[in-house]
């Protein structure tokens, strides 16, 4: 390992406060629907936040850190712009951000670990990873009109035929920006910025209404 | 709403989503301490104004955060081509200018030819004959 840099666990699990999600207050103020209450039918879309992830950007030069993931993680770097590579049992993800930038998601209780072999693999090769998993969370979207709420809300074009499946892109989201990817058929997943949870779930809860929105609980209480 | 091609995206993404960033092409003088007030003022701030053909360099602001370049006509406002940072454009003034002008002599020598094929885009005569060689 490097030994310049200081790498500690973000996720020290003898914490005593418990961990909040970016999104617990918006919960309270905003409330959330279960599927299916505000219409009394089936809700046509259906948002649930997948908190406490493990969010690493990895920065340098595509091969090395190619090399690098295949041997720790097993997985490679997506070398096309705009895309996503998900690993076989969907928990963990890569995408390109920029040609020298990428986005790896993990589950959160393995962000350290996967961060110091990564680091013991890279030496001193020229390369930054920051963990960034408290500075952002993940939205995911699904149901037969997550695609129609999209489109009310961001300027790219996510007509399912056009926005295939291992897509994901940086762009506009109603007045901020997100990381938008579709990681399988059924599913999109929106990337927010810590900040910015707050305004695109309220978004999401008005833009979702008249698609009878509503809001997935299971992957809520994700304890640390 | 219209889109600009990313050349490190390599798509077309909506306008909103980049910033202009003024003109490219600006070196760095080799030997700072070497200039002149005159020269390293020039440098810093004054920038050219053409009428037709520009080159910018913009960022692609929401997206991939990168900086390119663009060839733009600051009288059609049409983006002519976008490249990366660090490469030449292959449409300059001089060369519209260039090809404007054999189109014309062309055009003298046989009266068949259709006007407009290959010529500047949305640029007049006047306006390329007004740009040509004021803009490198």
């Amino acid at each position: 390992m490097s030994n310049s840099v200081h790498v500690y666990d973000a996720r020290a699990d003898h914490a005593t406060v418990t961990a909040e999600s970016p999104l617990a207050y918006s919960y309270q103020r905003s409330g959330m629907p279960a599927p299916g209450e505000a219409s009394g039918e089936k809700s046509r879309a259906v948002i649930g936040e997948r908190a406490f992830l493990g969010h690493l950007i990895l920065r340098g030069g595509a091969i090395v850190l190619d090399e690098a993931l295949r041997e720790v993680l097993g997985i490679g770097l997506p070398g096309r712009p705009n895309s996503l590579t998900v690993d076989a049992d969907g928990q963990r993800s890569v995408q390109w951000l920029s040609p020298d930038e990428w986005l790896l998601i993990v589950p959160g209780d393995e962000t350290f670990g996967l961060e110091t072999r990564l680091r013991a693999h890279l030496g001193e090769a020229h390369v930054a990873i920051v963990d960034v998993s408290a500075g952002q969370t993940l939205i995911e979207l699904s149901g037969e009109a997550a695609h129609e709420v999209l489109m009310k809300s961001t300027v790219y074009d996510v007509d399912p035929h056009a926005f295939t499946v291992g897509t994901g892109v940086t762009t506009l989201f109603a007045k901020t920006n997100v990381i938008l990817r579709r990681p399988d058929e059924s599913r999109w997943e929106l990337i927010v910025r810590r900040s910015f949870a707050d305004y695109v779930y309220r978004w999401l809860l008005d833009a979702g209404e008249e698609y009878g929105i509503g809001v997935a609980r299971e992957s809520r209480h994700e304890s640390q | 709403m219209f889109h600009i091609y990313c050349p490190y995206c390599e798509e077309l993404r909506e306008e909103e989503e980049f910033h202009p960033k003024g003109q490219a092409h600006i070196a760095r003088p080799e030997e700072p301490d070497a200039c002149n007030d005159e020269e390293w003022g020039d440098y810093l701030f004054f920038r050219d104004n053409p009428r037709g053909i520009h080159h910018e360099m913009w960022l692609h602001a929401v997206g991939c955060r990168k900086f390119f370049n663009i060839t733009r006509n600051t009288v059609s406002y049409e983006i002519l081509e976008t490249y990366k940072m660090g490469e030449q454009p292959t449409i300059t003034a001089e060369h519209l200018a260039r090809e404007e002008k054999t189109a014309r002599e062309e055009k003298t020598d046989s009266a068949q030819v259709a006007e407009g094929g290959q010529q500047t885009v949305g640029a007049s005569d006047a306006a390329v004959a007004s740009i040509k060689g004021a803009q490198a």
